[in-house]
């Protein structure tokens, strides 16, 4: 492989995707042998890497200091197979595998394999499934493959996976797949930044705001001053600026090239296809810290898998994927021209366009960025739990008379009863604009009665929030809440309907509840307030069925990932409630989550954000058991 | 005797954070004035205020260096480096102990403990508040605000208060004459925030029984300075 420029491996790397689809009857050994071939000839290069397949079910990876060009920057990172470019493992249900890992860094190194349900010591966290791979040394990986679907794997140690250590894993279901397309490709997403992971942690450790580059300025102050008044921008500027809050505080690490399966808008991944075939895409968030927004104008996708677990097929133009989710989507393009496929920042920092074409040497469009979104108070909502506020507001609310609110106003909000709220501490509130105040605590609003606000104009509806009408995921009034490019269908986790239960539902036996908390100003990231470095791990016991609630008392977003088990998220499905093992918990939201414990041992549960991780926000869970 | 407490009890405490942490090490060095400042009573001087950090959430250990160095002699006019504790003491703010030691050029030394407070006030003002503790204490309030007009365009007002708690005739301060420094900068983002260059005005002036210290020694009280600088932060 060194022997060709990056550049070349970009421009030619759909041949083998098509040679892929075109031996879709081989056995893995003969694929092996045509994957070889295929690397013999300059002309079928592709940017993902095969690992070498040295007998049926054995697979040899090797960790590399590797040189990434993402054609904005070079710099060095960490690779498998000596590759910038992810690796993908291509599994079948039901085999049992041997993954040899050699390390060639000169520091330890481990490979998680995200999403897989495997027995603990094969999980790959160091200091809770073993003790990591030392330098030099090789580790053998044994397990059975027992699901099918799309997945990921990437390194569990220090800033290995941001600096580049994550490939992708495709496992095809015993009797092969059960959804049918033409092409099958994988979409992996990445958010390369300049700076190696460690220097960023640092930077960010000393000056939390060091890599924000959307804050507001003297533009957007004359901006909105014109907009509304000066007095009212530099009202609203002051109550931001009392609580040291930025409305701006959406992503923490920006500067970074968005990359699709290692490639950048300008390196432009293709993926083949003749018109009117349907293509698979297999999107998976390998980003360190970045949500992406997914669309590919002109096509509908048709979203048949979340995190590995098929769903009932659901249409939609675009779809919001939080950091280590995947999404598997059918596209059925049916004209002879180059669609783009678009990731597109969530803080509308950063974008990255692939293509698919009916040939190679084709190029979608590139759009522009659309406008950066602000948090709003109700994005703050879950940190005025922390000031006094929990439990009060939407307790006294239920009092509210709810068939007069149907034609509600913002300017009939002050004639709401304020008394009821004497709970509340106003202290910390001087100045608040009582309409941008959705959201606090929507966990106690379980009993609001949503069929008699029809007609609500719930954009204007501050002070009593609750779950948005729009997305239920997001609080009333978010800043955050998605729209399609198009005006058309933005996926939602209450869109995602299990295709095939794993389990029957029954009801948890008890509920853990887990506050996200973090000190933004000192980039302090903790569960229920405490660092994973000081926390007790958490236990389960084998055979019970826990309900984990999380509380986000940040303003962020996190994506917060159990090892070892599936996430039951609760969308009031019942059985037929997503399977994830990656649950993303947007600002001042209560999520719940179910987990059948049927895996004995101990795992790592943490916020996938990187940054987020290693400040703290993790934690150990032990099985206490075993099957009987 | 008051240094050797506050010591002592600093180094219990990088004990105590040295076996809670897992966590890597955060350090740094950051410049906030490297700058040559042309002062209108016609004395020029080169000024560097930096710290280097390393620690942890809980602790870290700060030196923090500042110097004003007369141009032409080389005379280190000024000179204090510190050595300080920082632990947080709430959200938003730290505690500061430690010690400071002023060794300028043909001034007497002097040593001093500090006890102090960082952080960030409401409407993100960055503040110190220190107590120089001896013979010749002291109290010295810093802010600074960073006034965005792009984001990487920074105008950067800043205030220093120095109020002499007592006497110190060797260098011209009399208990309770203030004196304070006012600077307006205005800097660039060149590369990240590890090098952005700023031009900008400094002002220094000094009140009651200081003022009249600084005057009977034949010195201009309320100077002028153009500053020419850059800001640093590896």
């Amino acid at each position: 492989m060194p022997l060709f420029s990056a550049k070349f491996l970009a421009r030619s790397d759909t041949a083998l995707s098509t040679s892929e689809h075109i031996s879709t009857g081989l056995s893995r050994r003969e694929f092996g042998l045509a994957a070889a071939a295929a690397l013999a000839m300059p002309t079928a290069l592709q940017a993902h890497q095969t690992p070498k397949i040295t007998s049926k079910g054995t697979y040899d990876i090797t960790v590399d200091r590797v040189r990434i060009d993402t054609g904005d920057f070079r710099t060095k990172g960490v690779g498998y197979n000596n590759s910038p470019f992810p690796t993908v493992l291509r599994f079948k249900e039901g085999e049992e595998v041997t993954i040899n890992v050699k390390n060639n860094l000169n520091e330890t190194t481990s490979i998680h394999w995200h999403g897989l349900i495997l027995p603990f010591t094969q999980d790959g966290v160091p200091g809770i499934s073993f003790n990591g791979i030392p330098p030099g040394e090789t580790f053998t990986y044994r397990f059975p493959i027992t699901q099918a679907g799309t997945y990921w794997f990437h390194s569990h140690s220090g800033f290995q996976e941001p600096d580049g250590a994550y490939g992708a894993i495709v496992i095809e279901p015993r009797g092969g797949e059960r959804v049918r397309a033409d092409r099958d490709y994988v979409v992996q997403l990445a958010d390369k930044h300049p700076h190696p992971g460690n220097r960023i942690m640092r930077n960010l450790k000393r000056m939390p705001d060091y890599y924000n580059r959307s804050q507001r300025t003297l533009q957007t102050l004359i901006k909105d001053s014109r907009a509304d008044s000066l007095q009212a921008a530099l009202q609203e500027r002051g109550m931001w600026g009392r609580m040291r809050m930025m409305p701006t505080d959406i992503e923490d690490v920006q500067g970074f090239t968005a990359l699709i399966n290692g490639q950048s808008t300008s390196q432009n991944w293709t993926g083949l296809f003749r018109a009117g075939e349907k293509v698979r895409l297999r999107f998976i968030n390998a980003s360190a810290m970045t949500y992406f927004d997914m669309r590919i104008p002109g096509l509908k996708m048709t979203v048949v898998q979340a995190d590995g677990n098929d769903v009932k097929p659901v249409e939609v133009d675009e779809l919001r994927i939080a950091v280590a989710e995947t999404y598997d989507v059918i596209v059925q393009p049916r004209e002879n021209k180059a669609y783009s496929i678009i990731a597109e920042s969530v803080g509308r920092t950063g974008m990255v366009r692939g293509t698919l074409a009916p040939r190679e040497g084709m190029a979608g469009a590139v759009p522009t960025m659309r406008p950066k979104p602000l948090l709003t108070m109700a994005d703050m909502g879950g940190m005025m739990g922390g000031m006094g506020m929990e439990g009060h507001v939407m307790q006294n609310m239920t009092g509210m008379n709810h068939a007069n609110m149907t034609d509600m106003k913002k300017t009939d909000m002050d004639g709401m009863d304020h008394s009821n709220m004497e709970g509340m501490d106003h202290s910390n509130m001087a100045g608040m604009n009582d309409s941008n105040m959705a959201g606090m605590n929507d966990s106690n609003m379980a009993g609001m009665d949503h069929s008699n606000m029809a007609g609500m104009d719930h954009s204007n509806m501050g002070g009593m929030s609750g779950p948005s009408s729009v997305d239920p995921t997001y609080v009333n009034g978010s800043g955050l809440i998605p729209k399609a490019y198009n005006g058309g269908k933005f996926l939602s986790y209450a869109d995602l309907t299990a295709a095939r239960p794993r389990y029957k539902y029954r009801k948890p036996s008890r509920t853990i509840e887990l506050r996200l908390t973090g000190n933004m100003e000192r980039y302090i990231w903790s569960i229920n307030d405490v660092k994973y470095s000081d926390a007790e791990p958490i236990v389960l016991n084998y055979g019970e069925r826990v309900r984990m609630r999380f509380i986000n008392e940040t303003m962020m977003a996190h994506p917060m990932h159990l090892h070892g088990m599936w996430s039951l998220v609760d969308m009031g499905k019942g059985s037929r409630n997503p399977i994830k093992h990656t649950v993303n918990v947007n600002p001042a939201m209560t999520v719940d989550m179910d987990v059948e414990v049927d895996e004995p041992g101990q795992w790592a549960f943490h916020c996938h954000l990187s940054y987020h991780a290693d400040a703290g926000m993790f934690r150990k869970v032990v099985v206490r058991g075993r099957p009987a | 005797m008051q240094n050797i407490k506050i010591a002592s009890a600093a180094g219990m405490m990088l004990a105590a954070a040295s076996t809670a942490q897992a966590e890597p090490l955060i350090y740094g060095f950051q410049a906030e004035q490297f700058e040559y400042r042309d002062g209108d009573n016609g004395e020029n001087v080169f000024v560097w205020d930096f710290d280097f950090v390393v620690g942890t959430d809980e602790l870290k250990l700060v030196w923090r260096s500042e110097a004003e160095i007369v141009e032409g002699s080389g005379d280190f006019e000024g000179l204090e480096n510190q050595l300080r504790l920082q632990f947080p003491i709430s959200t938003f703010f730290d505690g500061v102990v430690g010690v400071q030691a002023s060794t300028p050029d043909g001034l007497p030394d002097r040593y001093n403990a500090v006890l102090g407070l960082k952080g960030l006030a409401p409407g993100f003002l960055e503040v110190d508040a220190d107590f120089f503790l001896s013979d010749h204490s002291f109290f010295r309030f810093e802010a600074e605000y960073e006034g965005l007009i792009t984001n990487r365009l920074i105008l950067t007002p800043s205030i220093e208060v120095t109020v002499p708690l007592e006497d110190d005739l060797a260098y011209d301060q009399a208990s309770g004459g203030a004196t304070i420094e006012a600077g307006l900068r205005l800097s660039y983002d060149l590369i990240d925030r590890s090098f952005s260059p700023y031009i900008g005005v400094n002002y220094e002036k000094s009140f009651g029984g200081t003022a009249d210290l600084i005057r009977a020694s034949g010195e201009e009280n309320g100077v002028t300075s153009i500053v020419f600088g850059t800001r640093l932060m590896f």
